[in-house]
């Protein structure tokens, strides 16, 4: 219970940035699914996005980065929008093209 | 009752969310239903958006909801879906991948772990954390006004008039933003040409 | 609220017993205070779908020319919603056999959350909110969106093709339709500039000239455009085609049987509440009754400014605040009956429709009023909200940011530097700053 009577630091909020960071690395080398691999970029992006916030947070550190953290966060936000949307529209057509969505069946270009 | 008093609740707080999201990532990656990952994937992001809570970054964290949860997931759930065959949805990983990945994100989780308690700085909590004025935190207007003319963030703390909108080291995003924005259009544009139905040769079609 | 538990209702509490007062910020009241909030908005869920489950009978009966329920409880039939839940609570709860349990069982829960959790920023009267968000109206907009997954999770999970193709509809519908919303959402907070819904309701007190849907014609267009995607986010006739019974069966909630099934009922009634909440917000001044009765026009009883700062109780102002409980509870209400009325008169759409409806017309109509109203407020054309001093809406808009000495200091380094960048030509003043 000593754990609960401590105050959070931002490398609390790091370590879950990088157990998320892991998670969606591991993920993405794993899946055979491209939806699978998509998801695993996800998580990539909300590791890294939660560590901009934790640096610009006020509460966690009175010398923090500042605005600059939060409007990092909200362009990876976006732009994870952009990707996500490009990248399903690119497993679709491979699915219509190949009816798999296994990613090891996208070897058209290997020699 | 004595300990009760003693709890941070901030830390409470932070420890059920950080428990909610690891335990939901690792979920989806030791899932192999892809369904239910996309829904592990959910929650781990929703309470991914406490966290930003939290932190105080409040703007942030219902954007996170907005487009994160709301909008890509629900877009890679119809994608799941429109795939989900019977033998896509659960697709095996060999043995021999798993233990290179685990090799490699136990080495990438350590190697990150050691790199953040290697800085003092990060690892003191703020003690003042009380007196952090509201409208430094909580304040969405900051956001729109560093996007668009000036910094509030980081205004000196005299009464003083500061010399400048934007204080050197510091920039306003209004650059990055339009960027973003038209980005966001391209890539709407590009996405909808790529998934759009092709009709399959269409000179026979009648033969079909 | 955990301030006036500790230190007025426990201390009392404790005293007849001799035991030492608490601090003020004790841990007890705080988690007494999350219970009260938490119990009086289950409520507003709960009670709310018992009483708009028996309207919706009644009003259907009536439109249809016939009586609705007359029996159960008396002459109308207002304990129906009772013997409809006791129904409910006795039937077989069935997980059909190709369905994914795990996730088959959750969806109703997750359903139902979304749409509660929706409730923690919506602001009943003034101040009387669960939790003040800074940006609530982008954090429902938000919440509102993720009711969607219990949808699509229940379609999937069902194992059956009906379920499927109601949960891919629904998730086509409500991702497209956020768009309209999103924007016409956005138009109450150019005029107010502020996303919090308690400074929007404080801006439109006042006659009911000062309610946004006045504002000028573009927002009083915007609020229909709003009204229609709000049905079809909460997915409401006409716009149910998740459900559409005569093609889907009953759509995603085919195989749901029992409490599960009427949990997806909570919450369709849960997020019509919240919506139309929001709209009341958003257009229709909120809690502020159209003749301000308790304002300082008439009876003066309302809190005034530096009371809400300094956290006062009166019980005139209590009142006041009271009145505009009731007052938005019945906004709320004639909205969610209008779109009782609307299910019961207009036919169901069909899918291509509901996509033209929101990306040819609702689109194209947002987007316009968008500019309209970006550019009434610019060319400062007549309003009939100006009755309320421009100066006032800063001040009050300011508010939250200039109550406590070390923000007052904050705010005016802060109107110094809009002042600076402004003389340096690289942002114009606003226009209340200069009158």
């Amino acid at each position: 219970m000593d754990l609960l009577t401590q105050p959070v630091s931002v490398s609390h909020y790091l370590v879950v940035g990088a157990v998320l960071f892991v998670c969606g690395v591991v993920c993405m080398a794993t899946k055979r699914n491209a939806l699978g691999v998509l998801m695993g970029i996800e998580l990539v992006l909300n590791g890294a996005n939660l560590n901009f916030v934790a640096f610009g947070s006020r509460i966690l550190r009175s010398d923090s980065l500042g605005m600059d953290g939060q409007l990092m966060a909200l362009f990876v936000i976006v732009l994870a929008a952009a990707e996500a949307a490009v990248a399903l529209a690119i497993a679709l057509n491979f699915y219509n093209n190949h009816a798999s969505i296994d990613v090891d069946h996208a070897d058209d270009l290997k020699g | 009752m004595m300990l009760l008093a003693a709890i941070q609740w901030h830390t409470f707080f932070f420890l059920l969310f950080s428990l909610l999201t690891c335990g939901f990532a690792l979920a989806v990656v030791f899932s192999s239903n892809v369904v239910r990952m996309a829904f592990f994937l959910t929650i781990s992001l929703g309470a991914a958006a406490g966290l930003f809570f939290l932190a105080g970054a409040e703007f942030v964290g219902a954007m996170q909801f907005m487009i994160y949860v709301g909008g890509t997931l629900v877009l890679l759930i119809f994608g799941v879906m429109l795939t989900a065959h019977e033998r896509f949805i659960s697709m095996k990983t060999k043995a021999g991948e798993w233990v290179m990945a685990a090799f490699l994100g136990g080495g990438l989780f350590l190697l990150l772990v050691r790199a953040t308690l290697m800085v003092p700085q990060w690892n003191a909590p703020n003690l003042q954390r009380d007196q952090v004025a509201q409208s430094e935190v909580h304040d969405s207007a900051a956001i729109g006004a560093a996007v668009s003319a000036y910094r509030a963030d980081s205004l000196p703390s005299s009464s003083a008039p500061p010399a400048a909108a934007v204080p050197a080291g510091k920039s306003v995003y209004l650059l990055p933003f339009e960027i973003v924005s038209v980005h966001l259009l391209v890539v709407l544009i590009g996405a909808g040409y790529l998934a759009r139905a092709k009709k399959r040769n269409p000179g026979n079609a009648w033969q079909a | 609220m955990a301030e006036f538990i500790n230190s007025r209702l426990i201390s009392t509490l404790l005293g007849w017993f001799n035991v030492d007062a608490l601090p003020a910020d004790h841990w007890l009241g705080f988690v007494l205070a999350g219970l009260v909030h938490t119990v009086l908005v289950i409520h507003v869920v709960a009670v709310g779908a018992l009483v708009f489950i028996w309207m919706e009978r009644k009003v259907s009966g009536r439109i249809q020319d016939r009586l609705g329920p007359t029996r159960v409880g008396g002459k109308f039939g207002w304990l129906q919603t009772l013997a409809d839940g006791l129904k409910l609570i006795t039937k077989e709860d069935i997980t059909p056999a190709n369905a994914d349990a795990l996730l088959f069982k959750l969806a109703p829960y997750v359903s139902f959350a979304a749409s509660f959790a929706g409730y923690l920023a919506l602001p009943f009267s003034d101040g009387w909110v669960g939790h003040q968000v800074n940006c609530g109206i982008f954090f429902i907009i938000a919440i509102v969106g993720m009711e969607v997954f219990g949808v699509i999770l229940a379609g999937y999970a069902s194992g059956s093709k009906w379920s499927l193709f109601g949960g891919m509809r629904e998730a086509a519908q409500v991702v497209s339709y956020e768009v309209p919303m999103g924007m016409c959402v956005l138009i109450p907070v150019v005029i107010c500039g502020s996303m919090d819904l308690i400074t929007i309701g404080q801006m439109q007190a006042g006659f009911f000239t000062n309610w946004i849907l006045f504002h000028d014609p573009f927002a009083f267009v915007v609020f229909w455009v709003y009204f229609t995607c709000a049905t079809a986010s909460v997915n409401r006739a006409p716009f149910d085609l998740a459900e559409a019974e005569s093609e889907l069966v009953a759509g995603f909630h085919t195989e749901y049987s029992g409490l599960r099934w009427s949990f997806f009922f909570m919450a369709e009634y849960g997020s019509m509440f919240l919506v139309s909440g929001l709209a009341a917000i958003l257009f229709f001044g909120g809690w502020n009754g159209p003749i301000p009765i308790f304002g300082p026009e008439i009876l003066n009883l309302a809190y005034t400014d530096a009371e809400i700062a300094a956290g006062t109780f009166r019980l005139g102002g209590y009142i006041a605040n009271l009145a505009g409980c009731v007052n938005f509870i019945g906004k709320a209400v004639t909205g969610v009956t209008v779109m009782m009325w609307i299910r019961w008169t207009l036919p169901r759409l069909r899918i291509d429709q509901v996509m033209t409806t929101c990306l040819k017309y609702c689109v194209p109509l947002g987007a316009v009023c968008f500019v309209g109203v970006v550019g009434w407020q610019w060319a400062q054309l007549w309003s009939p909200n100006d009755l309320h001093p421009q100066q006032a809406r800063i001040s009050v808009r300011e508010r939250g940011l200039i109550d406590r000495p070390v923000r007052t200091e904050g705010m005016a380094r802060r109107a110094e530097v809009v002042k600076k960048a402004a003389w340096a030509g690289s942002v114009p003043v606003q226009a209340g700053e200069t009158r």
